[in-house]
């Protein structure tokens, strides 16, 4: 049932075979060289490298040892439509999405108008049949226009296919409010997802508060404008017996906040972004506007403590918050300019370059947490196993690239690891049965 | 020397080289025709995002007597009020091909942003709390002025450090220079991490016998409405500079305009401690220094040949000395805070 909730463009079902791949799906617990084959859309059988003949109207794709993962599952997107097409759209963040190894993707609503309504939803869901080049989800917004104020038809939007709410972008601050949400979780289901900042902490700051803020003279936006929130909503969480999920933590303090609540049973999950778990304050010294990000980057300590919440589970899945902005959107003075960083096509490579090759993180941890998201919220996690849909992402580990070198396919270009020297390629995609991306220097080698 | 966007590009020699020339301008200014030629048909822009009179006029003065020609072009009444981008002004008035842009905005990093935006030189006159490094640099010309030379001297920079792009600049030329700096303030106006540029930091003004220095920032009274202090009461409590607590051997200095009453008391503002005055003047001499390394010093990048203007051809009135410099002006601007959308 769940999988109708994503919606995609009409594909051809692929009939593929990957010959001699290091196949790593670490929840089938496979870490192996193997020859994969893709029939009608579906997995049909793995067989040893080298063995399975390739048979007529089939693509052929050497691996030649190449990694083939299950695909990445990204939890939160900003795909900009309704309303903010200038900086995304269905169809190219989804291009982006499947460009960096990604099988699926949830959109956020603080669109414009926000994704509040049963019909906006209709209409969204509609318009992904036609444009999403891999299958997107939406969540919808928990209180009405993202105000704080009035609960949005949670139970209608449901029926219509919401995979759970957000405000995120902002905030639920007040308690009593986000209470009533949870409360109404035990009717209509659904992940609450929350975007944790207290505002009277954050307000006037631009970046995370520390010795470089007071060097730049930027205001300072405290670790603790995050990490009370997580507290005081996994508190809530728990008294309320309710599901919720932070998105993108972004210091230790609130790292230990989720250990906490995990500790004493309470239903949490988190998300990490690749940025956080790779840069800090220091790397805004520049004031370099793609390094303007909410939450803020913050200290190393917090860095360490991320990539370990990450490792050890208190951290459930990496999550990119792809927040597109148009150029001369990003192009002022830092303090002008909107919060966010793409991070769809660079997430893999950044985090293999960074952690896995940096000896922070082993590769299938990284595979794992990468594809965690779709479990998260209630969505069969791919699998690379018979009789699946074929959702696998390809991806050549020695291949060297400098991100942004040949553009993006996103519309937006402000990526934090932009000029970054990355190793690990994805060479292809296939999302819901069917090749969404190929890397372009990856001509089919025989097609029969 | 390109640009002069941060105090930080300046090394000691850098700095005492501007300062040495500053020196020998200062007898410009004591001629009855106060102009040299040495930037005769160089164009000069004054772009101001912020209410300022003190440290414009004083950059429009410093040209003059370099015998440039100056264009002022204020944010208010101009395009930028009808939402022209801060890159698209820069564009369009590099049209007019400026050899030096003096930028002054409310927002940090502005100056080194229009930098890699034209090929002028860019003076940074202010960048939101960030830096103000002509400012710094004429404090550090007025201190050797009065006491010689500020190796070893203990500075004590007063008040709100949180809002004000002179403490940052001072904090780090004056350490430049060799001297030993203390930052005192509320401690909610105190930022934190403000220690690492390398300063102390105190909460009160116990032991200000010590310095010999004291450097009082202006206590701005927008701040009470965000309550960063209980009351101006209090703070002039707490922190005014007054005759109780300046000894006749400390200096005393203010960036200005200095909000009598509160972090200085007038005695203390009229005392022969006070170097408020020489601060003033220091400015027009300095700016000139800075105007004259960045478009005529050794490495400055020579003129462009292919513009010719009629020798001292200046069309703006000269403003008189002393009513360009007698208003106010708000040297540390308020911040509006960033715009926010999406995530």
């Amino acid at each position: 049932m769940t999988a109708a909730l994503l919606a995609h463009e009409p594909h051809r079902p692929a009939d593929v075979l990957l010959r001699d791949v290091r196949v790593l799906d670490p929840r089938a617990g496979l870490d192996a060289r193997q020859d994969v084959r893709v029939h009608r859309g579906e997995v049909a059988e793995l067989g040893a490298p080298r063995t399975l003949p390739a048979e007529a109207q089939e693509e052929l794709i050497e691996g030649d040892g190449a990694l083939l993962v299950p695909a990445f599952f990204d939890p939160h997107v900003h795909l900009r439509t309704p309303g903010q097409e200038h900086k995304e759209d269905l169809n190219t963040g989804t291009r982006a999405a499947a460009a960096g190894g990604y099988g699926g993707v949830l959109a956020m609503p603080n669109t414009d108008p926000v994704l509040d309504s049963a019909p906006l939803l209709r209409s969204l869901e509609d318009a992904a049949t036609r444009q999403a080049r891999v299958p997107v989800g939406f969540l919808a917004a928990i209180t009405k226009g993202l105000q704080g104020e009035q609960l949005t038809e949670m139970a209608e939007l449901r029926e219509v296919g919401a995979l759970g709410f957000t405000d995120d972008g902002l905030p639920v601050q007040s308690a009593g409010m986000l209470r009533k949400a949870l409360q109404y979780q035990r009717l209509c289901g659904g992940v609450i997802a929350l975007h944790e900042e207290d505002r009277t902490l954050s307000r006037g700051g631009s970046m995370h508060e520390g010795p470089v803020s007071a060097a730049l003279g930027l205001g300072g936006i405290p670790t603790v404008s995050e990490s009370t929130m997580v507290a005081r909503d996994a508190a809530l969480a728990g008294y309320e017996r309710a599901r919720v999920h932070f998105q993108h933590l972004s210091c230790a303090d609130s790292v230990e906040a989720v250990a906490d609540a995990k500790a004493r049973g309470w239903r949490v999950s988190a998300e990490v972004t690749p940025h956080h778990l790779l840069l800090t304050d220091e790397d805004v010294r520049g004031m370099d506007t793609r390094m303007k990000i909410s939450p803020p980057l913050a200290s190393e300590e917090d860095r360490r403590a991320l990539v370990e919440g990450l490792r050890s589970g208190t951290i459930d899945c990496v999550a990119t918050d792809h927040a597109p902005h148009a150029r001369d959107e990003k192009e002022v003075p830092f303090e002008q300019a909107p919060m966010g960083t793409t991070g769809l096509e660079t997430a893999f490579a950044a985090l293999y370059s960074g952690l896995v090759r940096g000896g922070e993180l082993e590769l299938e941890l990284l595979i794992t947490r990468m594809t965690a998201g779709a479990e998260l919220f209630d969505l069969p996690a791919p699998t690379i196993a018979p009789g699946q849909p074929a959702n696998m992402t390809l991806i050549d580990l020695d291949a060297a690239w400098i991100a942004g070198e040949h553009g993006w396919q996103s519309r937006s270009e402000n990526c934090c690891f932009a000029g970054r020297r990355l190793s690990g390629r994805v060479l292809t995609t296939l999302a819901a049965g069917a090749i969404v991306h190929r890397e372009q220097a990856l001509a089919p080698m025989a097609v029969r | 020397m390109k640009h002069l966007l941060s105090i930080e590009d300046l090394d000691r020699s850098a700095i005492e080289r501007i300062v040495e020339r500053a020196t020998r301008f200062a007898e410009v200014s004591d001629r009855d025709i106060k102009k040299v030629p040495a930037l005769r048909g160089r164009m000069i822009l004054n772009l101001f995002y912020e209410a300022s009179t003190r440290t414009r006029s004083s950059f429009e003065l410093a040209a003059k007597r370099l015998s440039a020609d100056v264009v002022n072009f204020a944010a208010s009444g101009s395009s930028v009020e009808k939402g022209e981008s801060l890159k698209d002004t820069v564009l369009t008035l590099s049209a007019h091909k400026p050899d030096a842009i003096v930028l002054r905005t409310p927002w940090a990093g502005a100056a080194e942003l229009v930098s890699r935006w034209c090929s002028a030189a860019i003076v940074n006159a202010g960048d939101g709390k960030h830096e103000h490094p002509t400012q710094a640099l004429l404090d550090v010309y007025t201190l050797r002025e009065r006491l010689g030379g500020i190796d070893g001297a203990s500075i004590w920079i007063v008040g709100d450090v949180a809002h004000s792009r002179v403490a940052r600049s001072n904090i780090i030329a004056f350490q430049r220079m060799g001297a030993n700096v203390t930052v005192v303030g509320p401690p909610t106006l105190i930022p934190r991490g403000i220690e690492t540029l390398g300063c102390e930091v105190r909460f009160t003004l116990a032991d200000l016998a010590s310095a010999d220095v004291v450097y009082a920032l202006r206590m701005q009274r927008e701040r009470m409405s965000e309550t960063w202090v209980p009351s101006l009461r209090e703070y002039a409590a707490w922190y005014q500079i007054n005759a109780g607590r300046l000894t006749a051997r400390q200096v005393l200095m203010h960036p200005g305009p200095v909000n009598r009453g509160v972090e200085l008391s007038g005695e203390v503002l009229d005392s022969p401690q006070a170097a408020i005055t020489a601060q003033v003047g220091a400015g027009v001499v300095v700016r000139m220094a800075v105007l004259y390394e960045l478009l005529a010093g050794a490495k400055a990048p020579s003129p462009r040949r292919q513009r010719s203007h009629i020798a001292g051809g200046d069309d703006q009135p000269e403003p008189s000395t002393t009513d360009a410099l007698a208003e106010g002006e708000d040297s540390d601007g308020a911040v509006a805070s960033g715009r926010r959308h999406g995530a």
